[in-house]
């Protein structure tokens, strides 16, 4: 880890996640703000970060809780919307796998959607990279943006609890999700498998025990997934 | 108000959930692919289960919890109308906000 190539590909890491910053800091806010004013003190807020990394499962966990959703379905759904970490973790395997275990448990505690959109996208543009040297620019990628993830979810807590009582913080979370969740939409099964899933969440209100969003994101997910094939069909069919 | 147990119950929780989540492949699984079927479920968990969420806030947003406030759907449209525009994370946020705050100065 010590030699020039290895200190360069971290480097060149943080300075390709530097932007990044700028992404996870109106996050890391809102968090702090809306944790804070939903009761949690500024330990609670900064384990919470802390030890999870995650806006979109810290926001859902946070909603639901506020919602007096019961714990397994808080716990269902956060992993759920965090399931694409797995993915993650899939994909970065082939260039990662070879690394030391403590470093792949590292690795694994600091992959966000960033350091994983970095990574590979490095990874495979340059097949030459050693594992030591594919390990240093992974850990550059995530410095700055886990850093500022911290930073900001700090100043989020302590400005919570002093925002006047005419801000309409009830609909932060909502904004926070809405322009997260834009620019996943990347193809027409992702528009499909949100569009699915927000008709049958409305039809689904009412069904008890916030159970109708695991409804709703079953339904979606299949949506998506469904439309996928069925596009790819359709291309073969046309080729 | 959150029960300072559950919480706790939950960061813990949701933090080794997510470890292992992330630790899966890379720590155990190793170099063996996921299934085809399997992958393609889980591109669109994000994309379904947020907007999942989202939709009942929005739609139950007014005073009594039994439709939409106008207000908070139009900033609600708005913000995802921008992201979608711009896949500017950021400026989806500030239409977001502005239009709502602008909304509520307006109309309450």
């Amino acid at each position: 880890m010590t030699s020039t190539t290895t200190k360069s590909a971290y480097w060149i890491g943080v300075r390709d996640g530097a932007p990044f910053i700028l992404v996870a800091a109106p996050f890391a806010v809102l968090f702090g703000v809306i944790a804070t004013e939903a009761g949690l003190n500024l330990f609670e807020v900064m384990s919470f970060s802390f030890v999870v990394i995650a806006g979109a499962a810290q926001f859902t966990a946070l909603e639901l809780m506020l919602k007096d959703a019961p714990t397994i379905i808080v716990l269902i759904s956060a992993l759920a919307v965090n399931l694409r970490v797995a993915m993650y973790s899939a994909a970065l395997t082939p260039y990662l796998g070879k690394a030391p275990l403590w470093q792949r448990a590292l690795m694994s505690y600091m992959l966000v959607d960033q350091s994983y959109a970095l990574g590979q996208a490095k990874f495979e543009n340059s097949p030459d990279m050693t594992v030591p040297e594919r390990t240093a620019y992974f850990f550059g990628t995530c410095t700055l943006v886990i850093s500022a993830w911290f930073i900001f979810c700090f100043l989020g807590a302590a400005l919570g609890t002093q925002l006047p009582a005419s801000i309409p913080i009830d609909f932060a979370l909502p904004i926070a999700f809405l322009s997260m969740i834009a620019p996943m939409i990347r193809s027409l099964p992702h528009l499909v498998a949100a569009i699915v899933a927000i008709i049958v969440s409305l039809l689904c209100i009412t069904v008890p025990y916030s159970l109708g969003l695991i409804i709703a994101g079953i339904a979606g997910m299949a949506a998506g997934s469904h439309t996928e094939v069925w596009m790819t069909k359709k291309q073969g069919v046309t080729q | 108000m959150i029960d300072t147990g559950t919480l706790w119950f939950i960061i813990f929780t949701l933090g080794i959930g997510s470890f292992l989540l992330r630790f899966s492949f890379l720590g155990l699984v190793g170099d063996q692919p996921l299934p085809e079927w399997a992958r393609r479920y889980l591109r669109y968990t994000a994309v379904a289960i947020i907007p999942a969420l989202v939709a009942p806030i929005v739609a139950l947003s007014n005073e009594t919890g039994s439709g939409p406030e106008p207000i908070r759907l139009f900033a609600a449209i708005v913000t995802l109308g921008v992201g979608i525009a711009t896949r500017n994370v950021i400026v989806a946020i500030l239409a977001g906000a502005c239009m709502l705050g602008f909304g509520l100065f307006l109309f309450s």
